[in-house]
């Protein structure tokens, strides 16, 4: 046992975080909120080329041939760069549906639950486990980077129904995964407020209340953290849903807390905090959602002895 | 990362679980809550026994796999905890592991394995609880000893410990950090008075502790004179980090007796209460992660010579505080898993709802670690 990063899977996290923020930084997320939610589709060839999608596909298939963990710190680092798009279910798609792997396709899916929107429906080329196109009415999203429609029919993934190592559990995962890296970037976002922002005299770092915040918000982006990787390289079910609910209380709360620490400057549209609690309260709802998670982890609880 | 374990530590497992199955039979039954000298003969017999079987030192042993399968197995057959030993094997003795010298290792670290001699913490004072560097409590040299006056409170387990890692000042005119000395004083010299406390569960957990012109040798002091505050903090560092780590396992099976006996009288069908359950369930398996992580984490860095694994880093700050509160979320969930049964202090779970409170008070409290974490970690600044 060594639960640690390898040297291999650090230096592949600091090469995507590297890759983010020199193509989508900053002022390209915010050009992106301003222009209204349209998938890069250059952007999205270029994550192609680096593998993004094609990462868990074998070697001889085209692919990356790596694993689930290295999956994860990449969709960590997507999470932390609020990365748009259907990112999850193009990586799913990989293999599945023609030039998603590439980046190519842009493909959604089913992952809100019966009756639930679907993401990015105008945006995309497929939809993960429909035989034919989908339409729908859009709805007004609070996220102003997931555009979200409303699905005539079942709206249900087929998959949704999968139980060990099915596309849900990889797609809950893989969720997770951003939600971590949103948790751990409004940890450094609230951080970095609180040493420079001075009231009474002194930086409010320096009052406790907001030091607690910050202690909080870290301790449950780590908890997520390990959670997290724990599933990545279990890939048991039960865990999986415990990181999805951990992970989504990290990134939902995280960003909350964020937003208390910035005043009322958090309240503004000019802040990215809003971007990242609207994002999680998004990605709280796909794959697994709490209710579902804590259902399934009671389950399981039973069986333990 | 990994977490899968090496055939050899599979082997030490299975070594492990066979010896169990024979030894735990054969225990006597456990000591009332209320018998100190029976509690210190049963912990100090099931010391000997892993002392004798070859398992003693597996705390400290440097490679993480094995501590957390020696703890994984001990929980999972219920074999005893460390119980009185909590002070020497946990804390004191891996700080004389990592500051004492050579000799000092060798009067110290064999009994505390064999589970002849148990140590107390003599670290808060009345006036020095949160604020630990305000002690009080002096040490002034007198030829080869210091003369030590002053008291202690809380001090677990005093009543049957042998020895007390004890915080003193030794120089009252320095800065308050740079004045303390860390010393092992013999509970049994001259001028040392114990006075039980009483706890809110009802027992004797802790005691008050009267120091009177007691003389502890000089060469009892494990790191330099005056620095003292130095080797404290190798010893909080284990305390946080890694003292608790056992115990996430027994939360773990409390947690599925729970669910069980919640559906034998009914309150399964709740499902506030299925939830709650399971995202503790999430909570405690996350818990033991993070616990394999820190582990891992430390044992990059043993202390040399010593087969100690290495001083935890703050990481143990971010496990206390989340573990201290799911403990107390847990007992809260069986409290009311038990309904009315809950207010019996004979059913089980009762008594550790009520043991439970102590979690974020005692080994630094939360809002300290809250402090730790955000100073320490996240580097915000020193303030009000
Ligand atoms: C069961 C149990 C066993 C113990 N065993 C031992 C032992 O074996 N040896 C030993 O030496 N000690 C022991 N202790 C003592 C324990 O370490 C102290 O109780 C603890 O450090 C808190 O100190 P205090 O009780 O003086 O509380 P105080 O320091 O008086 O704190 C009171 C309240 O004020 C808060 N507070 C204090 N300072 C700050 C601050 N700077 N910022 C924010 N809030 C603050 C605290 O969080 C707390 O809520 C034990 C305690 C318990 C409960």
């Amino acid at each position: 046992m060594d639960f640690q990063l390898t040297e291999e899977q650090r230096d592949l996290r600091a090469g995507v975080r590297d890759l983010l923020a020199g193509r989508y930084g900053r002022d390209a997320l915010r050009a992106a909120v301003d222009s209204g939610p349209v998938v890069d589709r250059r952007l999205w060839q270029e994550l192609g080329g680096a593998g993004f999608f094609a990462l868990r596909l074998p070697e001889a298939a085209g692919g990356v041939g790596l694993g689930m963990p290295e999956a994860v710190l990449v969709f960590e680092e997507a999470g932390r760069a609020l990365l748009p798009g259907p990112l999850v279910a193009t990586h799913l798609a990989a293999g599945l549906v023609p030039g998603a792997a590439e980046g190519r396709a842009v493909v959604t899916a089913y992952d809100f639950g019966a009756g639930g929107p679907v993401a990015y429906l105008a945006e995309s080329d497929a939809v993960l486990g429909a035989a034919g196109p989908v339409t729908g009415e859009p709805v007004a999203s609070v996220d102003p980077l997931t555009p979200l429609s409303r699905v005539a029919g079942p709206g249900v993934s087929p998959y949704r129904s999968g139980g060990f190592g099915g596309l849900v559990d990889e797609g809950a995962l893989l969720t997770a995964a951003l939600q971590l890296g949103s948790a751990l970037r409004t940890v450094e976002l609230a951080v970095e407020y609180a040493r420079t922002r001075e009231q009474f005299g002194q930086p409010i770092g320096a009052f406790q209340a907001v030091k607690h915040l910050c202690a909080q918000m870290l301790v449950r982006a780590e908890l997520a953290r390990t959670a997290v990787y724990a599933a990545a390289v279990t890939g048991d079910a039960a865990e999986i849903a415990g990181a999805k609910l951990l992970a989504d209380e990290a990134a939902v709360l995280g960003a909350r807390d964020c937003l208390q620490v910035h005043g009322g400057m958090g309240f503004t549209w000019e802040a990215d905090v809003h971007l990242h609690l609207k994002r999680a309260w998004v990605r709280a709802e796909q794959w697994r959602t709490a209710a579902e998670a804590e259902e399934l982890l009671a389950a399981e609880l039973l069986g333990v002895e | 990362m990994r977490l899968d374990h090496t055939a050899e530590d599979e082997e030490f497992r299975a070594r492990l679980r066979e010896w169990l199955a024979v030894v735990l039979p054969k225990l006597p039954a456990k000591p009332s809550p209320a018998d100190w000298p029976g509690r210190r003969a049963y912990d100090a017999g099931w010391q000997r026994a892993l002392y004798d079987a070859g398992y003693a030192d597996v705390h400290w042993d440097a490679t993480p796999a094995r501590r957390l399968i020696f703890l994984e197995e001990t929980e999972k057959a219920g074999a005893p905890y460390v119980g009185a030993n909590f002070v020497g094997l946990l804390h004191a003795g891996p700080t004389i592991a990592a500051e004492g010298t050579p000799g000092q290792r060798d009067r110290w670290l064999g009994p505390i394995l064999r589970g002849e001699e148990i140590w107390c913490q003599g670290f808060s004072e009345p006036e020095a609880g949160s604020d630990l560097a305000a002690l009080r409590t002096r040490a002034v040299r007198d030829g080869d000893a210091y003369v030590v006056s002053g008291s202690k409170i809380w001090t677990s387990h005093a009543e049957v410990a042998d020895w007390c890692e004890l915080l003193v000042r030794t120089d009252p005119a320095a800065p308050r950090h740079r004045g303390i000395s860390w010393l092992a004083m013999p509970m049994d010299a001259p001028g040392v008075t114990v006075r039980p406390l009483r706890t809110l569960a009802g027992s004797t957990e802790f005691a008050e502790m009267f120091l009177d012109e007691v003389r502890v040798p000089v060469s009892h002091r494990v790191g330099a004179e005056n620095d003292g505050w130095r080797v404290t903090m190798v010893t909080l560092s284990f305390e946080r980090g890694t003292a608790f780590v056992g115990e996430v396992v027994a939360c773990r099976r409390t947690l599925g007796e729970l669910a069980r006996a919640a559906r034998a009288n009914g309150r399964w069908d709740d499902p506030v209460l299925r939830r709650r359950l399971g995202r503790l369930h999430a909570e405690f398996g996350a818990l033991w992660r993070l616990t394999q992580w820190n582990v891992s984490e430390a044992a990059g860095a043993g202390v040399a010579g010593s087969g100690v694994a290495g001083v935890p880093g703050v990481g143990g700050s971010v496990f206390k505080l989340r573990y201290s509160h799911a403990r107390q979320e847990l007992y809260e969930a069986a409290a009311e898993v038990l309904g009315a049964g809950s207010l019996d202090l004979d059913r089980e779970w009762v008594l550790d709802r009520l043991s439970s409170l102590s979690y974020t008070i005692a080994a630094g409290t939360s809002q300290i670690q809250q402090n730790i974490v955000a100073e320490r970690i996240l580097g915000l600044p020193k303030g009000r």
